[in-house]
């Protein structure tokens, strides 16, 4: 778990006066999974922006795998192995589960094929494949409009994982699931990457689910990193405690 | 983990299902309905062609709907095809190669235009295409020395594929030729609305922004679409030059990309049978209704749209679907 895989190095971006980011050094190891953590407004989801290509930093570079890939599109982004889930399930809401996901297979090499169907035998078992990993087979037919917070959550992740991505990052991929679901959904979440081999970057604002499956916490205030580390050390720094934990129990 | 919050939504699912098993039935049959009627009444040979070739344009309209986008002004590639026919006629003369070049052309001019439009969405997609129709509509007006304006041109009944034939075998042909486009590019769409590329077209209506996230190029998917609804639409201008055998500004006047919408709404856009649905009733209830009530047929036919809307807001194509899936109840 030596080797960076991902590298921002001075990412700074401003919102008019509101610093998002101002100077941000974080390397993602690789196979890692690494918490961000922080106060609404802090740029944690900023941060995932810019590493996706969705918003281009004011100044700083981020490198992949050795690759400079700062201000590159989302579209090619995807392409060298980053992808995202987001805060807000982003699912194709008229379709059912199991077309989202094999929609999202296609799109690795087969999304201009205009005259066979999507519902292919290949496309089709990959996607069932995913769906049993994800534990979502029973909804396979069920319009996503349909699902409750924790499926649509475990769904648009799955779509992500389906890119077949050596880097995910999520943006909080238990906000909105019932807290009875919640461990479910994440030892779920954490067993498939595992197995997939996925370094993993997710913003999150509980701090069991934190605890219990990053590697390291990366603590995010006022767009810049307060603090880094393995959780136990850094969940229990007296100053973390105070400015962002105490902040996040009220949140 | 339970997983659903609420029943399907959607009531319309299960018939839908069902009515795209059935639609390739449905197709013979109304193809056959069709023949049938053009034997019994030849009067109603004309009426059909020009309702199969403006439903073989409205394909098009469903394909952009299938992106959440509603083009105001897409008649302009029934002008263009209807002109190609009418201008290459005297040095091409032969109706089929004409009806390639028509699509040909129309897809070219869909690229030219659509890499433009497809930037936009919405309300300003709509109107940039109707824009584009009208200045293309005032081209045909004012530059009469080429296109001799409003009079239009008249097209003169050619041979078809290398044959000379009198009239009434010239307008056989041409309606066959007609009913089968309407079935190839029918199934063709059929094939697409359920590939990866229709699906992502589909994505385009509800997470335009995943498909970014997926690497997939939104706005060439919406392109390709667009291209394909262009060429359609030169198919059936075209077909309607050939038909109606006299070609004017007036198709590509924004009237006509109307015309092209309502019947996509009164057909459904559920299915690739709908255009041809909406197309026939549009045509015939047209025919009728000027006959029958000179100065009100267009009130007549503004009523039946008003009908459709708020008693089956999925057009014939719903209402067949219902039908079909209440049965199999």
């Amino acid at each position: 778990m030596s080797e960076v895989l991902l590298q921002a190095s001075g990412l700074r971006l401003a919102f008019g006066g509101v610093k998002a980011a101002d100077g941000i050094d974080l390397g993602v190891m690789k196979g890692e999974f690494l918490a961000i953590i922080g106060p609404n407004g802090a740029g944690k989801t900023t941060f995932i922006n810019m590493t996706t290509g969705y918003l281009r930093p004011n100044a700083g570079t981020i490198t992949y795998d050795g690759r400079r890939i700062t201000g590159m599109s989302p579209r090619a982004i995807v392409k060298l192995g980053i992808a995202r889930s987001f805060q807000l399930p982003q699912l194709f809401v008229e379709h059912t589960v199991e077309q989202n996901i094999a929609l999202a297979v296609a799109s690795r090499d087969g999304i201009w094929s205009p005259l066979t169907p999507l519902l292919r035998p290949r496309f089709r078992d990959e996607a069932r494949d995913l769906l049993g990993r994800f534990g979502l087979s029973a909804i396979a037919d069920t319009r996503a409009d349909a699902l409750n917070e924790g499926a649509r959550k475990l769904a648009d992740i799955a779509m992500a994982v389906a890119l077949k991505p050596r880097l995910l990052l999520m943006d909080e991929p238990t906000s909105g699931v019932a807290a009875s679901e919640k461990m479910e959904v994440v030892e779920t979440l954490a067993r498939v990457l595992r197995d997939a081999a996925v370094t993993a970057v997710f913003v999150e604002h509980d701090m069991d689910v934190v605890e219990r499956f990053a590697d390291r916490v990366a603590v995010w205030s006022q767009g810049r990193i307060a603090a880094l580390g393995p959780p136990t050390e850094v969940l229990n720094d007296p100053a973390v405690q105070r400015d962002v934990i105490g902040i996040e129990r009220h949140a | 983990m339970s997983t659903t919050q609420d029943p399907p939504r959607d009531p319309m699912a299960r018939p839908a299902r069902l009515m795209k098993r059935y639609e390739p039935i449905l197709a013979i049959l109304l193809a056959a309905a069709m023949i049938t009627a053009a034997i019994l009444a030849p009067w109603l040979r004309f009426v059909l062609t020009i309702a199969l070739a403006k439903g073989i344009a409205v394909l098009g309209i469903l394909l952009l709907l299938r992106a959440g986008q509603v083009s105001f002004g897409h008649a302009i590639y029934i002008a263009f095809g209807a002109y190609v026919v009418a201008f290459l006629a005297p040095t091409v003369n032969d109706a089929a190669l004409l009806l390639a070049l028509a699509a040909v052309g129309a897809g070219l001019l869909g690229l030219v235009i659509g890499a433009f439009v497809t930037r936009y969405r919405q309300i300003f997609f709509g109107m940039l295409n109707l824009a584009m129709s009208m200045v293309f509509y005032s081209l045909l007006e004012k530059l009469y020395a080429i296109t001799k304006g409003s009079d239009g041109i008249r097209v003169e009944i050619m041979p078809i594929a290398g044959q000379a034939l009198d009239r009434v075998a010239y307008e056989w042909v041409i309606f066959g030729i007609a009913l089968g486009i309407a079935l190839v590019v029918a199934i063709l769409l059929r094939l697409y609305l359920s590939s990866p590329m229709g699906e992502a077209l589909a994505g385009i209506k509800t997470r335009e922004t995943r498909l970014e996230f997926m690497g997939v190029p939104a706005r060439g998917v919406l392109l390709s679409a667009y291209v394909m609804s262009a060429v359609v639409g030169g198919i059936g201008g075209a077909l309607i030059a050939l038909t109606s055998r006299h070609v004017t500004p007036q198709l590509a006047y924004w009237t006509s990309s109307g015309e092209l919408v309502f019947i996509a709404i009164l057909g459904g856009a559920g299915g690739v049978l709908g255009p041809f649905l909406g197309a026939a009733t549009y045509e015939l209830v047209r025919i009728y209704a000027a006959a029958s009530f000179a100065d009100a047929w267009q009130m007549i036919l503004g009523a039946v749209l008003l009908l459709v809307i708020l008693f089956a807001p999925g057009g014939l194509w719903g209402m067949a679907a219902r039908a079909i899936g209440g049965r199999g109840r």
